[in-house]
């Protein structure tokens, strides 16, 4: 039996399965991942970084987009 | 494209007017008051993706990124670091180097921090954004930014989503005196004749959102700005007539018809 592994998304607690990548994280809360920015313990991670980085027990990752501003 | 375009750090924009995207009643009012303001570019805010509700549409299925320039803003940001990570992330999002950079110092006024955005300014500057700052209509401050390589300076007319119309025209005056960088009348518009007037001023464009989200008819008001700022951009190019503080007849004097 495996505890759940908990990380800190866009700044809540949030429970993962296994360790994912940046773009399984996407995929599994059904994020199109055009058109958003993440940031990994507080280091961007660029687009082409998606599928190697690895969110682990403890990380912290922002998702951001854009939304209506002045 | 028009003969008399907006160039920003080597871009070319055929409108002088730049527009929000925040606080429309609905998305599809908002596509309608972009193509009645004749805008190319857009300002829009970064912000956390809502990850428990994944039901909300997108906006940018709203806005035509190869008909329009995406300006990200830093809005909401307090301190230098804040703008700066907001402003790297907005880079990732949009893939693209321009900001508007806002460093906020006032949560009543939301008046800049003018310090505390040079800093930002001259961190982003150096990692190769185009920066347009959201200031104050201080000639000095906008100088200031001008040398920490600001692509523009962008000081606002009255306090953000006001409405109270361009509040020291002689300011901005100066400011675009001593500007070497395009000057963009950034917030306070809340009618066309104050667009007129900023740009009677002689600065090169204006930022608005409140004025036209807010409006009764967004998209009507959106075509009046559009129209307002070009009215104001020619009348400075025409060059008004000298003030006066008497009469002078417009009709001739002589053969005047008199007498009984």
């Amino acid at each position: 039996m495996t505890t759940a592994l908990r990380i800190t998304l866009n700044g809540d607690p949030h429970d993962l399965a296994e360790p994912l990548t940046i773009a399984k994280l996407l995929a599994t809360l059904d994020i199109d991942p055009r058109g958003v920015a993440v940031e990994h313990n507080l280091i961007i991670v660029k687009r082409g970084g998606f599928d190697s980085t690895l969110v682990q027990s403890g990380d912290q990752v922002e998702i951001v987009n854009f939304v209506g501003g002045g | 494209m028009n003969s008399d375009p907006l160039v920003i750090a080597g871009r070319t924009f055929s409108s002088r007017l730049i527009v929000g995207t925040g606080k429309y009643a609905t998305h599809e009012v908002m596509q309608q008051a972009h193509a009645a303001s004749g805008a190319d570019m857009v300002t829009v805010a970064v912000r956390r993706v809502n990850v428990t509700d994944r039901s909300k549409e997108s906006l940018l299925d709203y806005i035509d990124t190869t008909q329009y320039t995406l300006l990200p803003n830093t809005a909401g940001c307090y301190t230098a670091a804040d703008a700066i990570r907001t402003a790297r992330l907005g880079r990732e999002a949009g893939l693209s180097e321009w900001v508007k950079l806002e460093v906020i110092g006032d949560e009543r006024t939301l008046f800049p921090d003018n310090g505390a955005l040079l800093e930002a300014t001259r961190v982003l500057v150096k990692e190769g954004f185009i920066v347009l700052p959201y200031t104050s209509d201080d000639p000095v401050i906008c100088r200031q930014l001008e040398d920490a390589g600001a692509a523009a300076v962008m000081p606002l007319g009255a306090p953000i989503g006001s409405g109270l119309g361009i509040q020291n025209r002689n300011n901005i005056q100066i400011i675009k005196e001593f500007a070497g960088v395009p000057v963009i009348v950034d917030a306070g518009v809340g009618t066309a004749s104050d667009a007129a007037i900023a740009m009677e001023l002689g600065v090169d464009g204006v930022l608005m959102n409140t004025a036209i989200a807010a409006a009764q008819n967004p998209v009507a008001m959106a075509e009046a700005m559009k129209l307002g700022v070009a009215a104001g951009r020619q009348a400075y190019l025409a060059g008004r007539m000298p003030r006066k503080r008497y009469a002078t007849a417009s009709s001739p004097l002589d053969g005047l018809v008199t007498g009984s």
